[in-house]
Order: structure tokens, then C-alpha cells, then sequence
């Protein structure tokens, strides 16, 4: 079983975002990047999955040269293939980074492909389903459990109040939740190993950029700021104010 | 912009609250542009689309089909793009909920458009509308515009208002030109959390972070949830130690949510935490420490120990609620 895994390198959930000096990116200063959380769920189920059938596990990312570290990780973590799709500038568009994905599956016909439910920097929940379109393939997305046999698979995905269970035949697109797995930690010498291992580039191939951002902002909403003790006025003063004031209770 | 489609869900006898508040915001901007707007229901019922005139939406499609069981995403990707090309619509809304970000990016390989995901506002001027879109978790926000004729959005839940503008609706049927091939990915079954409010669709949330100590004191932040009517909550640290599930962990990689009211008990503040809850209209935090971060970002805040303030706040707000 052939799989193919959508990386992206994206900044640490712990990072503090400040805007950039262009006012439509943020400053990359200071910031610590990481493999998309997501993303790691789809690598160690491609990895489990090929433990189990073998193989070949294929990490794809597209992006500037500076993804070269989330592609080590990868193949620390245990792929057999990385491929960075060379962009200029760090993509911000979906559909671009979609499309170049797109023509590598076609070259390599994976039987599965998985991607992270979303990647927490646009946080556009777009890939999946966008390349499972331009592939022609089905796909199901937010999936925290998986079964796949040999020519189609079972999904549990994650919906508002409760889960759903789909079918779907192979090939396949498959966007990883939390809960799907444990990650592995890579261990020092397969690191070790992974900083000789080759990373074939490509160049992105151009496309049309449908979404143009004009503007970053940092995200803030005025709030009312009342602090109050633990006393019983107090809390009966914060009942009133949330009663009468804010008029949510 | 020529005419605006909206997708439409139903929920028993009516429409799920998403599309309410889809409907409104199509409607708002249709008047704003001077174009007319169509709700497309795929298998749903008279009864269910003629609740969409409750909230100004004049004309529905019904479009049913068996070639899937109980839903496929990819068949309903293609009904809707047939369905916004045969109506000459070219800007399709979307809920951002689980079923609208799975097939609103289908709908836009199909109809070559550009497409903005989760959306918090989105505004017209001209004709031409600048949607407003949280990135990085919601630790900031970018202005987007489509590029394309056709346009996408989906908006996000519980932060466009559905307003009530009572209509007429006018429902129409069609018969969409789908096969077994559209359906290859289908729903076999459905698992309801039951009796367990969602915190995607709950008007208030309480949530709990390490401060709560030990599983079995969940109880106090459950009572409150109730008084309220609202959904329970939780911080990943008590997720991340098996205290609560992840379908309750509420933050960066968690649930991002929008409720009226917002309450974190004996949580902190982390930036991962915040990111989640930043579209909530309210928030009040309950901490022992004057100096977590979160009494910087909240609109009410009590320091003290959650064990000794959320009952009471509970008894209070029972009081209130009657």
C-alpha cells in the first residue's frame, strides 16, 4: 500500500503572533516551527498502516527552502520519501498548494492519501477536499478512527454532537483529527540518520491565486475587564451583571 | 455579483441554527448588493425549507436523490454546484460547520472559485465583499477577497445572528442529475453524544482547566452547565491527562467556539486556550491566581477557588433563571 502524506511547517501553538513589516504576514522572528500538529496524525497513521501492509509512506510539502527541517522530521519520524514542492513564497493559498500536491499523486498513484484536518496557520480546512476534487477521489475529513482494508475504508469522523461513520473506497483522502493517534517521537539516531537522507525538490508549478490577502490583523475583541472578588456579593454583582449588563443569562 | 446561493441543513422539523444565521447574512448582503437569494436542501422536507422565510429567505430548492444512504458529501458537492450554475448563482455560502467545510471546497474545484473558509465577518462594498477570516488559531485575523468570478464562503457558527424577517417561502423541487459514481464516500451511520450538548452548538460553555484537580470534581463545572443549559468544556491539560474527552477540549487544537458566554474555571489563559474562545461575545473567568493571563482577556473575572465560588454561582444563576 502506497501513501502519501501532506505536511506543512507551521509556527509552534505556544508561539506569540505578531504581524509583519508587510501588514499581510506575520513576523517570523522569534517563532518556532513545527510539523502542523494534524499532520503528524496522518504521518503516524501512514506509518502504522505500512507496518501493518507494507509499502511505501511518501511526505510531501510545499513551501520555501526552509521547510527543509519539518522534511527531516518526517523522514525522523520514519517516512521512506520526502518531496518539497519549491514555492518562492511561503504559500498562503489553498488551492495552489492543492493543485502542485495534486500532479505528485498523480505521477505516484498512492491507494491513500492523508492530510492533516487542518493546518494551524491559515486554518483553511480546504486541502482535502479540494485535492480529493481535483483527483477525482472520495474523502473524508476530521477522521479520529480508521479501519482500511484492502480495497476501501471505514472512517469515524468527528461532527457537531456525535460522530459519523463513512465508507469509502480506495483510493482515498483521509483528514486526521486528534484521537486518530499517538504521534512517535523521533528517536536521536534515526534524527541522526535523517540529516543524510536526500529530500528531492521540484519546482511549484504557477497557478492562479483565487483568495488575495490584503490585510493582517491582530485578532482582539474590547472587553469589559470587571474583576471581582470571591465574596458572595460579588458573585451575586457578576450574576446581575451577566443577567442585565451582558443579557446572557 | 449576480445572485447569492446559500447551502441549507435540516434538524428535525426545521432548519439547524446554522443556516438560520447563513440565511440572514446571505440576505443582509443580497440587499446590500442588489441580487436575489436561493437556499439549496438536499433531501429535505416542504416543511423544513419553508421555515427558511422565517429569516427573509423567499425561495428554496429541494433537491432529492437516493443514490446515497444517509448522506455523501461528494454527492452533494456536485448538487450544489449544478444547482448554483442552472441558477446562475455565483457566490455560494456555506455554515463552517463539520458538513460545509467538508463540501464547500468540492463546490469550488467545481465552479472555479476562490473559496475563504470560517469566516467572522463578511462585508460588501460596492458589490464586492471583504470577508474577515481568524488565522493562526484566532491569534489574528486577515482581510481576504476572491479573485474569481464565482465566490465561496463559509461563515463561522453562533457569530453571524440569525434575525428573525418572516417571508413567504416559496419551495421549488428538482431532481439532480446524480449517480452511485457522485457518492463513493458515504455516511453508513450517525452516533449522537446523547443527552450531551456540544459545545459547537451551545449558547453557553463552561469550561475546566488543571485547577479542577481530579476527574470527580467535573461535577461542579457539570452543575453549572446545566443551570445555564449550556455545553461543559475543557482545557487540553484535562484532556491530556484522560480526564475529559477530546470531543469536549476547547483551543487551538481543540473545538475553536462562539458562544454567548464564555466561562473558564481554574483555567489559566494559555495563548493556545485563548486562540479557541476569542469570537466569544462573553467571557467570565473564575481563578485562584489575580495574575493568569486570562483576567487580561475576559469581560468579568472572580479571583478565588473555583471549589468554593462555582457552587454558589450556580445557586445564583438557578435563582435568576427560575
Amino acid at each position: 500500500m502506497n501513501i502519501l502524506v501532506c505536511i506543512s511547517r507551521v509556527p509552534d501553538t505556544a508561539s506569540r503572533i505578531l504581524i509583519g513589516s508587510d501588514s499581510k504576514t506575520i513576523d517570523p522572528a522569534g517563532i518556532k516551527y513545527v510539523v502542523n500538529p494534524y499532520d503528524e496524525f496522518g504521518l503516524e497513521e501512514a506509518l502504522r498502516l505500512r507496518t501493518k501492509n507494507g509499502g511505501e509512506v511518501t511526505a510531501v510539502t510545499v513551501g520555501t527552502a526552509a521547510s527543509t527541517d519539518v522534511m527531516r522530521t518526517a523522514l525522523a519520524m520514519g517516512a521512506d520519501k520526502v518531496v518539497l514542492i519549491k514555492s518562492e513564497n511561503e504559500p498562503t493559498d489553498s488551492f495552489y498548494v492543492a493543485k502542485n500536491i495534486a500532479e505528485l499523486a498523480k505521477e505516484i498513484s498512492p491507494d491513500l492519501i492523508l492530510c492533516g484536518r487542518q493546518s494551524v496557520d491559515y486554518d483553511s480546512f480546504q486541502m482535502t477536499s479540494v485535492l480529493a476534487e481535483l483527483l477525482d477521489m472520495p474523502s473524508v475529513s476530521i477522521v479520529s478512527a480508521l479501519t482500511v482494508d484492502s480495497d476501501k475504508l471505514t472512517a469515524e469522523r468527528d461532527i457537531e454532537g456525535g460522530k459519523e461513520t463513512v465508507e469509502a473506497p480506495l483510493p482515498c483522502i483521509i483528514s486526521a483529527q486528534k484521537g486518530l493517534n499517538e504521534p512517535r517521537y523521533p528517536k536521536l539516531p534515526d534524527i541522526m540518520k535523517a540529516k543524510r537522507k536526500a529530500i528531492e525538490e521540484r519546482d511549484a508549478i504557477p497557478s492562479e491565486e483565487r483568495v488575495t490577502i490584503s490585510e493582517m490583523s491582530i485578532l482582539s475583541k474590547q472587553r469589559v475587564g470587571t474583576i471581582l472578588s470571591d465574596s458572595d456579593e460579588d458573585i451575586a454583582e457578576l450574576v446581575r451583571l451577566l443577567h442585565e449588563d451582558a443579557k446572557v443569562i | 455579483m449576480k445572485k447569492i446561493l446559500v447551502y441549507l441543513e435540516a434538524q428535525k422539523d426545521a432548519l439547524k441554527r446554522s443556516s438560520y444565521e447563513v440565511i440572514s447574512a446571505a440576505t443582509q448582503i443580497a440587499a446590500e448588493a442588489s441580487v436575489s437569494v436561493t437556499g439549496v436542501l438536499v433531501n429535505g422536507t416542504e416543511q423544513q425549507a419553508k421555515t427558511a422565510g422565517e429569516y427573509g429567505l423567499t425561495d428554496v430548492i429541494i433537491a432529492k436523490h437516493n443514490v446515497a444512504g444517509i448522506y455523501s458529501s461528494t454527492a452533494t458537492a456536485k448538487i450544489v454546484a449544478d444547482c448554483a450554475k442552472a441558477e446562475g448563482a455565483d457566490c455560494v455560502l456555506f455554515s463552517g460547520n463539520a458538513a460545509g467545510l467538508e463540501v464547500a471546497p468540492r463546490v469550488s474545484v467545481k465552479l472555479e472559485a476562490g473559496y475563504v473558509a470560517d469566516c467572522v465577518e463578511l462585508n460588501v462594498d460596492g458589490g464586492t465583499i471583504t470577508a474577515l477570516k481568524p488565522v493562526y488559531g484566532g491569534k489574528a485575523a486577515v482581510k481576504a477577497k476572491v479573485n474569481t468570478e464565482n465566490q465561496i464562503y463559509s461563515l463561522r457558527p453562533n457569530v453571524f445572528t440569525a434575525k428573525a424577517n418572516p417571508a413567504d417561502c416559496a419551495v421549488r423541487e428538482m431532481s439532480p442529475e446524480v449517480s452511485a459514481d457522485d457518492a463513493k464516500a458515504q455516511v453508513t451511520s450517525v452516533t449522537k453524544n446523547e443527552g450531551k450538548l456540544d459545545v459547537l452548538e451551545a449558547d453557553a460553555i463552561v469550561s475546566g482547566g488543571r485547577g479542577i484537580k481530579a476527574p470527580e470534581n467535573y461535577n461542579i463545572i457539570e452543575d453549572l452547565a446545566d443551570a445555564l443549559g449550556g455545553a461543559v468544556g475543557a482545557s487540553r491539560a484535562v484532556v491530556d491527562a484522560g480526564w475529559r474527552p477530546h470531543s469536549e477540549q476547547v483551543g487551538q487544537t481543540g473545538k475553536t467556539v462562539a458562544p454567548s458566554l464564555y466561562i473558564a474555571a481554574a483555567i489559566s489563559g494559555a495563548v493556545q486556550h485563548m486562540a479557541g474562545i476569542t469570537t466569544s461575545k462573553f467571557i467570565v473567568a473564575i481563578n485562584k491566581d489575580k495574575d493568569a493571563p486570562i483576567f487580561s482577556a475576559c469581560d468579568y473575572g472572580i479571583v478565588g477557588d473555583i471549589f468554593d465560588v462555582l457552587p454558589k454561582l450556580t445557586e445564583k444563576i438557578k435563582a435568576v433563571k427560575g
